[in-house]
């Protein structure tokens, strides 16, 4: 227990309020100014909008990834669930590459979109197909565990009281998954927020219109204006702990009838 | 769909086109979201042959970030499977208050930015942070040495151990431990003998996802490197540098190293499920 407590004091908390004093070292008006530059909101709206859409993605192919891999059994079923991981394994800067030069209007996959009209990559359509990569595993690996506990015994009682599946799957199983979905969700969300390596390749970083907030943060470093830097994080800081509360508080729901 | 389930079939059982279809949907989603980005890496290496791709790993720069990675993966992923042991057991088998707060906190770098991870790095150890004039005045260096770019590999695969083994142990309970403490064992053997052994599995499976990550951290060792060719570049720093400098073939050649860390991550992972099949597992 003690131990516990001063080696994570040591390696997160002490370090964290580091941000929180660097950042105090301007005043209030100036920090407003950093903190909520039009760049700077251009790069949350972005950052945030992405995470989003991309955990909405993820939300959906992710449902249907644990469902599949629960409920059914197909040929190459555990290489499947092996690959479903490989955004866990695999180093973000090698997920960036590869997809920007995927999604390049001379790469693989975007050669078909180029004469469609669709930009794929250097934009914020990039930013969604790279922050997409690297969430889907949080969604699926939290939903199936859930999945596979949940007992037949109430399917088959919807399906014995003359429920058809559609209705089944909608009004029984779904609800069922609810908190376990909104924790996926939250998960991915929350990485792809701070996701850097697999977004900077693929975004094309122009200020107010690629640019995620991580980078904002990079960009201040390297002019060495730390304090400006520390203000950016704790706007982020602030709202990853929120989620991570958010996150706890819906598992702690969805415990209460345990 | 809509059609009542017929009587040869259990009622939970979808029908057969219906499984097809989603099978299908889930497998082109998969191939296209994973599996491309996979291959792409190993196609763009071997773009100009496989000798091409070899010389580009074969290089003294290239060589020194493999050897800083796997330095740093090997100080970082023990320190932090002793301290996940001592975690989880700390929160899994006590009661004691704030232990939501706790677990928040173990879970703060999952969700705290690599860049942000970096910086705290920056602001403590740096030329201006807090102990930066100490450390200057005796002519230790942390921010863009390799010690920074340790603290922060600790710092972003801190969680994983400590995550995979919580639920785990919660859901052991204690009652082995009750009945070794009540044969007259002491709470340490109780804890060598048959805490850690009960966990082991899931330990491997923690170690694995915290070496993977470690190995393959970016954000967070780029705020702290100072990319230093063959001085303070890890892979992923090499790749990012290779690739800014248009050289392709040589980024996606030491990429392909990488994938193959994850592949033969992937590969014992499954093998670890296989020889303990899982329950529950919270999320990362």
């Amino acid at each position: 227990m003690g131990v516990t407590l001063s080696v994570l004091s040591l390696i997160v908390l002490i370090p964290l309020s580091a941000v929180a004093i660097k950042a105090a070292e301007l005043s209030p008006s100036e920090f407003w100014a950093v903190a909520f530059s039009e760049r700077a909101m251009a790069a949350y709206r972005l950052t945030f909008g992405a995470a989003f859409v991309a955990a909405v993605v993820n939300g959906v192919f992710g449902v249907l990834t644990a469902w599949v891999l629960v409920r059914y059994e197909f040929p190459g079923k555990t290489l499947v669930n092996a690959l479903v991981d490989l955004p866990f394994a695999l180093p973000t800067a090698v997920a960036g590459i590869a997809l920007a030069t995927l999604y390049a209007p001379n790469g693989w996959i975007g050669q078909f979109l180029t004469p469609l009209g669709v930009k794929a990559a250097y934009n914020a359509v990039g930013v969604v197909i790279a922050l997409t990569f690297i969430g889907l595993p949080f969604v699926v690996r939290t939903i199936e565990p859930v999945l596979r506990d949940a007992a037949d015994d109430v399917e088959e009682a919807a399906a014995s009281l003359g429920a058809n599946r559609i209705d089944t799957i909608l009004r029984v199983i779904l609800p069922a998954l609810a908190p376990a979905w909104l924790t996926g969700f939250a998960l991915a969300f929350a990485r792809g927020v701070g996701e850097y390596g697999s977004v900077i390749f693929i975004a094309g970083n122009m200020p107010y219109k690629s640019e995620i907030a991580p980078l904002l943060i990079i960009i201040q470093l390297e002019q060495f204006e730390y304090a400006r830097a520390a203000t950016i994080a704790v706007v982020m800081l602030a709202v990853s702990f929120t989620m991570l509360l958010v996150i706890n508080a819906i598992q702690a729901w969805s415990r209460r009838f345990d | 769909m809509s059609a009542a389930p017929s009587r040869s079939r259990r009622a939970t059982d979808d029908p057969a086109w219906a499984k097809a279809l989603v099978i299908g949907v889930v497998l082109v989603f998969l191939a296209l979201v994973l599996i491309v980005p996979l291959a792409a890496v190993f196609a763009e290496a071997l773009r100009r042959g496989l000798d091409a791709a070899l010389v580009a790993v074969n290089n003294p720069d290239a060589l020194a970030a493999v050897k800083l990675t796997l330095l740093t993966a090997a100080i970082a992923v023990p320190f932090n499977a002793v301290f996940g042991l001592c975690a989880s057991w700390a929160i899994a088998k006590h009661e004691f208050r704030g232990k939501p707060l706790l677990i928040t906190l173990i879970d703060l770098p999952f969700s705290v930015s690599p860049v942000v991870a970096g910086l705290i790095y920056v602001l403590i150890f740096g030329m201006q942070g807090w102990f930066g004039e100490w450390l200057v005045d005796n002519d230790i260096k942390v921010i863009f040495a390799v010690p920074g770019i340790v603290l922060a590999t600790v710092f972003v695969t801190f969680p994983f151990v400590a995550r995979e083994l919580i639920p785990l142990m919660q859901e052991q309970g204690t009652s082995e431990e009750e009945a070794a403490i009540s044969m007259g064992a002491s709470g340490l053997y109780t804890f060598w003998r048959v805490t850690a052994p009960n966990v082991r599995w899931g330990l491997m499976y923690g170690v694995l996802l915290s070496n993977a990550r470690a190995m393959g951290e970016f954000g967070a060792v780029s705020v702290v490197s100072g990319h230093i060719r063959g001085l303070t570049n890890t892979m992923p720093l090499h790749v990012e540098i290779l690739y800014n400098e248009y050289d392709f073939v040589g980024a996606f050649a030491v990429a392909a190293l990488l994938c193959l860390l994850a592949v033969v991550t992937l590969v014992l992972k499954t093998a670890v499920e296989a020889a303990q099949p899982r329950t529950g597992r919270g999320g990362h």
